[in-house]
């Protein structure tokens, strides 16, 4: 286990270091380097473009994306689909839906799944870590013992895969899009939890703390004041790209059976699951949503990395 | 060294038994519990309350938690709904499948991974620099079980070079001695059958392989840049060592320790592709076992194959850390 959360301490590590000498504040420099960096702006230029997708979607659809308007035309056991064409930009879905249609209502969806799950592991994650972190800098002797527990936990959860973890809790909750969210959120939380502890250790011994603590000023308020503002960069970084991980480990899901059963909403993971069966015969039913997929978790995954760079005191003139 | 492995074993204790716990707590929140989920939902009452009474549902937790526990202990993970035999049989059955397809596809990933993100490093913003970095970016985002679908359908399908399912060609006649049947092919002298058996694993492998190539390779660019950037390599450049014993002994060498960590890290990422990428191409694996089995809703299978797949993890963790202590001195102080 000890490999995975190296991996997570060394991004939490990011903080530690940040304290430089050139009178610009951490993220005056970092929003600098950021428009300057060309991963930042394309990634940036990909999620706005899913973001307004997402708004819009259902209102330049120009048809209702689930109804069957060409009933009769597509007919999967004979394997007849039908493929680009004047009226239909992506062609029709196995069930004569259009597919353009789906994929720009189901940005929506998609959008939402990510977000939520994603926000789901960020909120109960950064409630762990936080105590666990105030715990191990502010709490003496039982708040390190207080900490281990936590820890131990927070080690068992990652000491499983997280699709297979997220597979027995959709499995245990049944089918739903809530499930989904659920399973995939929860797969984040220890992530999030031992990033801002660690990130919060490495403030803890900072001249600042001690200064505000010999100044008096209350634990709570030295926590929620100094070290969490402080130790926010890694979290926010994980964010992003956990964004990128939810969209595709729902995708994940759904193709395993245990995704949204409700396909009256287009959501483009359910699609790309949806459509494995005609692969051979309609392959194309497949490459729509699993590009968009591809693009908007390669647009957070370049935001984030780009913010990782941005924000990493090492790189910094 | 033996200090050790014994500490990093008794460390495990406390793990697995939360994930027991876990486990427990999960099977019993099943709908209706799990007499019902053996039964099926149009179980009369009386039925439930007689199969309760023969599992000892009837008996408090803790009871029940400690024969659980008993036969965990045992190996016994109970007995698959669909195929009527034990769960761990049928694991042990599959699993050289999918040790074979991870050590494969791991291979591949090093093979190919680690020479890439050096020599993306050596040049850095050179073409083979940007297309290492954004190759690796998109092996990232691409759901894996698409590019199964994917190369399954380009190579497979569409021009025929490869196999499209399975793991041996029917008919072909080959003799099973450790399960791993290219190895078995190679000790056994039919050759046809291990080159048949490999042909199979090709497109498998390549696919479970995209995750880990990804990491590695950025891994080994992102080390390698930080190491030629150390004053001991400037020294040993300017005390007029020879450029390659620079690169190995000093560059290569200490940029690798990281990648080793990586490779065990990804034990997890290739676990969760292998039971995508299983199923894509029917490999017959515990991964292909494990979606069959969510599909038929067999409960036993899929508490197996978690506690199965902790276990599995948490092993190769345990001697990825030894074997890290081994090459890393420094790990071993602390």
């Amino acid at each position: 286990m000890s490999t995975k959360t190296d991996k997570i301490d060394r991004l939490a590590e990011l903080t530690a270091q940040s304290e430089t000498s050139t009178g610009s504040s951490l993220w005056v420099e970092a929003m600098r380097r950021l428009r300057a960096s060309k991963m930042a702006v394309i990634g940036g230029c990909i999620i706005g473009m899913f973001v307004i997708l997402a708004v819009l979607g259902p209102w330049v659809a120009p048809y209702d994306p689930t109804a069957q308007l060409w009933r009769g035309e597509v007919r999967t056991n004979q394997g007849i689909f039908i493929g680009m064409r004047g009226e239909n930009w992506f062609g029709l879905d196995h069930l004569a839906r259009d597919q353009f249609s789906r994929i720009l209502v189901g940005a929506r969806q998609t959008l939402l799944v990510g977000i939520v799950s994603t926000l789901l592991g960020l909120a109960i994650g950064a409630l762990i870590g936080t105590v666990s972190g105030a715990a191990a800098t502010l709490g003496g002797k039982v708040g390190g013992r207080i900490d281990s527990v936590i820890m131990r936990f927070i080690d068992m959860m990652l000491a499983l895969p997280s699709l297979l973890l997220a597979v027995s809790i959709a499995a245990m909750l049944g089918q739903s899009i809530t499930t989904v969210m659920i399973a995939v959120g929860v797969v984040q939380i220890p992530i999030f939890a031992r990033l801002l502890r660690g990130s919060m250790l490495a403030q803890g011994g900072s001249d600042y703390v001690l200064a505000t603590r010999a100044l008096g000023v209350r634990r709570r308020r030295i926590v929620l004041a100094h070290i969490v503002p402080n130790s926010l960069s890694p979290v926010i970084v994980q964010t992003t790209l956990s964004l990128a991980t939810a969209i595709i480990e729902a995708a994940a899901l759904s193709y395993l059976g245990l995704g949204n059963p409700d396909a009256a909403v287009p959501e483009w993971g359910v699609m790309l699951a949806q459509s494995q069966k005609y692969f051979d015969q309609a392959p194309m039913l497949a490459v729509y949503p699993a590009l968009g997929i591809i693009i908007t978790a390669l647009g957070f995954t370049l935001l984030g990395e780009a913010m990782r760079e941005a924000l990493d005191p090492k790189l910094r003139s | 060294m033996l200090r050790l492995v014994v500490r990093r074993l008794l460390q495990l204790i406390p793990t697995l038994l939360g994930l027991s716990v876990l486990l427990f707590v999960w099977l019993n929140r099943l709908p209706g519990g799990p007499a019902a989920a053996m039964l099926g939902e149009r179980a009369s009452e009386a039925d439930v309350r007689q199969i309760e009474a023969a599992l000892g549902l009837d008996q408090p937790w803790y009871v029940q938690y400690g024969r659980f526990l008993k036969r965990l202990v045992q190996l016994d993970l109970g007995t698959s709904s669909q195929t009527g035999q034990p769960v761990w049989d049928e694991f042990a059955l599959r699993f050289p499948a999918t040790v074979e397809l991870g050590l494969a596809a791991i291979l591949l990933a090093v093979l190919v991974g680690v020479p890439l993100g050096y020599f993306a490093a050596r040049r850095r913003g050179g073409w083979l620099d940007v297309a290492a970095v954004s190759g690796s970016l998109l092996g990232i985002c691409i759901p894996v079980f698409f590019l199964a679908f994917l190369l399954r359908a380009v190579f497979a399908v569409e021009l025929g070079w490869f196999p499209s399912f399975g793991r041996l060609s029917t008919g072909m006649d080959a003799t099973e001695v450790t399960g791993f049947y290219v190895l078995d092919g190679v000790l056994t002298g039919e050759f046809d059958a291990a080159w048949d058996a490999l042909s199979h694993l090709m497109l498998p492998a390549v696919a479970l392989s995209s995750i880990p190539l990804a990491v590695i390779v950025r891994m080994t660019r992102a080390s390698v840049l930080e190491v030629l950037g150390e004053d001991y390599v400037r020294t040993a450049e300017s005390k007029g060592l020879h450029q390659r014993v620079v690169r190995g002994r000093h560059v290569l060498r200490n940029a690798l320790l990281p990648v080793v960590t990586a490779v065990g890290l990804l034990t997890g990422s290739l676990l969760s592709g292998a039971v995508l990428t299983e199923s894509v191409f029917a490999f017959g694996g515990i991964g292909s076992f494990l979606k069959t089995g969510i599909d038929g809703r067999d409960y036993p299978v899929l508490v197996g194959f978690i506690l199965f797949i902790a276990l599995v993890f948490v092993v190769i963790n345990l001697l990825v850390d030894l074997a890290y202590s081994l090459i890393d001195p420094r790990v071993r102080v602390r």
